[in-house]
């Protein structure tokens, strides 16, 4: 397979890194760590740029492209800063399941103010004490009337605290008595829209995190929250396959955002040891400081046509999986090792915090666990290879 | 059977000590952590309990303790999960210098408060464009008239807003051969010419305070000066294995601890089938291969601790070490940090932190990149 980017692909990365360079000043990003969030001239700036939306539908005013096109943004954005490429990248986490609806309302109302940065989203999927396993979800909504009752927790939402709306995996029950309703006992899951300032909605911060640091993660409860029976996403029983399927395509942004995180690094290593002098030499005239640099490169460039290829498959509608997850353990690994070893190659200024490396190596960190650590990951990706043995 | 002879009164003085951090230490690391410093009074109760430089002599405060006490001290330190309280720098690290080359007047001076916590110490090598390359650094210090003028800038200096004694290191203008150029310097806290620069923020050892330190004709009276003139570079040499030998013993120690953390989580938490997650046959193997990897590192690293309290010199062993362990330290905190799922890129989650701190460990007291050309050079290679 041969990748060549076409013009409008490097017209994309040259744009992502015009206004990286004109926006992600240093000294803001730095400031943006200590408070958490990012300026919100920032965000409202690369939301005007459309790409936060770059991937959202036309139609609801956002970039209408693909997967890959919001590949490519999100790794030039995270190169340039990871954190900040994460914050604004996440910012309509969940959203995605709104793209390809039937019914419309939902994507007509949320979608815009998404894709115009007014409003960010969480997908509300995993439970506390649950893991990676969505298909036991015990968060419990029950159709009283007009209304979705819901009930249960979500833990380590993105944008948990700051998200105009939350798309939550729920249990769901036609009728509306509320006992005993469960997956367990046979009720079928789905996605239902719930806006965040319905009463019944409470989100408690996960606190700070190791990396990823101006993204808010918190656990997000519900309790007898009532939304509109409209804010089912498609259908009753839909909710399994549809978070599925959103979360092979969020595996392919964090994978994304890994790929742009260990590149940065990279970038940082490679400015630094040709700069660096030491025992009468550049640090990047030392043979092994050189293979230091092939091996991040390599790592990365297999990682990058792991990303691309899923992205491309994705958006093809042939990403199953197991590619999926094979494109983030592959870029999570690689983005890792390139953090580690910039870290490194930096000496005592890789471990300072105004070098940057730094906080790549902690988002990286975050990025190889957020959506599936390794185990995780290669327990879906073998499920896929191996299918089930009688 | 065990490398390391450890008597009753060793298993004791861990036990004092153990309950000790407990009590009066390891409630505050959260706020020292947060306030990115130790205060002094930590070190002051520390020292007053008798946990500080217990390798100086009864005549000057200390209790003349054998180097398993040191070993002890870093290890129950470390247990504490923070690391702002650098005692084992202090102890282990820059007070041997002052036991080792001080004149009798000087140790009376400064030893009985290093040995109190009263001082806080700190040494001062890297420099901005000096940092694994030593024989290009660029403080000097000029000798006249019984006095000694100090110009130029150190940073990365750990304990450096804290200490009220840095032994710097500086070089003689007029000697144009770097390895007879070095000596050694006391400076007070306080001593005009002597400024700190920035705290600087880093990626872990929140709790600890390193700084930039800057020297502008800084003049210390001649008595200030460590040894002989020009004799710095072997006293660094002579004293780095201890060096490298205690960051070894703090970097396996910070793997211990991850690796203990990490299994009573697999054992303590299930998954929702109630099933412990130390019953999933992939973390039983990851515990199992980061276990062993910490027994090799302790074995290892007890049979070059009996060399060393020995007098054996085992130059290029220790570099090895230094650079396995710290590394190997590295590698468990990146594996363990995976099995506690979303929770391990928490700071909530206990080894985030040591994660964080971890990371230096390859870092300082020489790279592990300088460790593996040691031992390269020792191996005659």
């Amino acid at each position: 397979m041969h990748f060549e980017l076409d013009k409008s692909h490097k017209e994309i990365q040259k744009a992502v890194r015009e206004f990286v360079r004109a926006q992600f000043d240093r000294e803001m990003i730095l400031e943006s760590l200590k408070t958490g969030n990012l300026p919100a001239a920032v965000r409202k700036k690369a939301a005007q740029l459309g790409f936060s939306g770059i991937h959202i539908p036309d139609e609801y005013d956002g970039g209408g492209m693909g997967l890959f096109e919001y590949v490519l943004a999100a790794e030039q954005m995270c190169r340039k800063d990871a954190s900040a490429g994460m914050a604004l990248m996440l910012s309509g986490f969940g959203a995605e399941c709104l793209f390809d609806l039937d019914r419309k309302n939902l994507a007509e109302k949320y979608l815009p103010p998404v894709a115009g940065g007014k409003m960010r989203a969480g997908a509300a999927l995993f439970e506390p004490g649950a893991g990676a396993d969505i298909s036991g979800t015990q968060t419990t909504a029950a159709a009283s009337g007009e209304h979705w009752i819901i009930n249960g927790d979500k833990a380590y939402v993105p944008n948990g605290k700051t998200a105009g709306f939350y798309v939550v995996l729920c249990a769901t029950r036609e009728d509306a008595d509320q006992a005993d309703i469960s997956v367990n006992s046979g009720n079928p899951l789905s996605l239902i829209v719930v806006d965040a300032d319905t009463p019944g909605v409470t989100a408690e911060s996960a606190g700070p995190t190791l990396g990823a640091g101006m993204v808010d993660f918190a656990h997000v409860g519900f309790q007898n929250a009532a939304v509109s029976v409209k804010n089912i996403i498609g259908n009753t029983g839909q909710g399994l396959d549809r978070s599925l399927s959103f979360l092979n395509q969020a595996r392919i942004q964090a994978a994304a955002m890994a790929l742009g995180t260990g590149q940065g690094a990279f970038d940082r290593a490679l400015d630094y040891t040709r700069q660096r002098s030491q025992f009468g030499k550049k640090l990047a005239q030392f043979q092994v400081t050189r293979h230091k640099l092939a091996d991040m490169a390599a790592g990365l460039e297999s990682a990058r046509l792991s990303v691309y290829q899923a992205a491309k498959a994705f958006d093809a509608g042939t990403c199953d999986a197991k590619t999926a997850a094979a494109a983030k353990l592959t870029a999570a690994n690689a983005a890792m090792t390139a953090a580690d070893e910039a870290v490194q190659l930096l000496g005592g200024y890789g471990y300072m915090t105004e070098y940057e490396v730094e906080h790549f190596y902690r988002d990286a960190k975050t990025l190889e666990i957020f959506l599936g650590s390794p185990g995780v990951l290669k327990d879906v990706i073998a499920g896929g290879l191996i299918g089930k043995l009688r | 059977m065990e490398i390391l002879a450890y008597t009753d009164d060793h298993h004791r003085f861990r036990s004092r000590m153990r309950a000790f951090l407990e009590k009066e230490i390891t409630p505050w690391t959260h706020q020292w952590e947060a306030d990115h410093i130790t205060p002094k009074w930590a070190w002051q109760k520390l020292g007053r309990a008798g946990f500080l430089c217990t390798g100086v002599s009864p005549e000057y405060g200390g209790m003349g303790g054998d180097f398993l006490y040191s070993v002890i001290a870093a290890e129950e330190m470390a247990k504490t999960n923070h690391t702002g309280l650098a005692s084992a720098l202090h102890s282990d690290v820059v007070v041997p210098y002052i036991q080792a080359f001080g004149s009798q007047e000087q140790k009376k001076k400064y030893l009985p408060g290093c040995v109190s916590g009263d001082i806080i110490a700190a040494v001062a090598m890297t420099e901005p464009d000096a940092g694994s390359d030593l024989a290009s650094m660029t403080t000097t210090a000029t000798e006249k008239n019984g006095e000694i003028e100090l110009n130029g800038a150190k940073t990365f200096i750990s304990n450096g807003i804290n200490a009220g004694l840095v032994i710097v290191a500086a070089k003689d203008p007029d000697e144009p051969n770097p390895y007879n150029a070095l000596t050694l310097y006391i400076v007070e806290d306080g001593t005009p010419g002597f400024k700190r620069g920035r705290h600087l923020e880093k990626m872990g050892f929140h709790s600890q305070d390193t700084a930039e330190l800057f020297f502008t004709n800084c003049r210390i009276p001649g008595q200030n000066r460590l040894g002989q003139k020009g004799q710095g570079f072997g006293m660094l040499m002579e004293k780095l294995q201890q060096e490298r030998l205690v960051t070894s013993i703090c970097a396996q120690a910070a793997a211990e601890l991850i690796l203990e953390i990490t299994t009573d989580f697999c054992k303590n938490t299930t998954d929702r089938d109630q099933k412990p997650l130390s019953k999933s046959q992939a973390a039983q193997f990851a515990i199992v291969e980061m276990t062993t990897e910490v027994k090799l590192g302790r074995t290892f690293l007890d049979k070059l601790i009996a060399g060393h309290m020995a007098g054996e010199q085992a130059i290029a062993e220790t570099s090895m070490a230094k650079y396995w362990i710290t590394d190997m330290a590295k590698r468990i905190s990146r594996r363990s940090t995976d099995l506690f799922g979303d929770y391990g890129f928490c700071e909530a989650c206990p080894i985030v932190r040591a994660f964080r701190d971890v990371r230096v460990m390859p870092i300082f007291a020489g790279t592990n990149e300088i460790m593996k050309n040691i031992a390269a050079k020792f191996m005659g290679l």
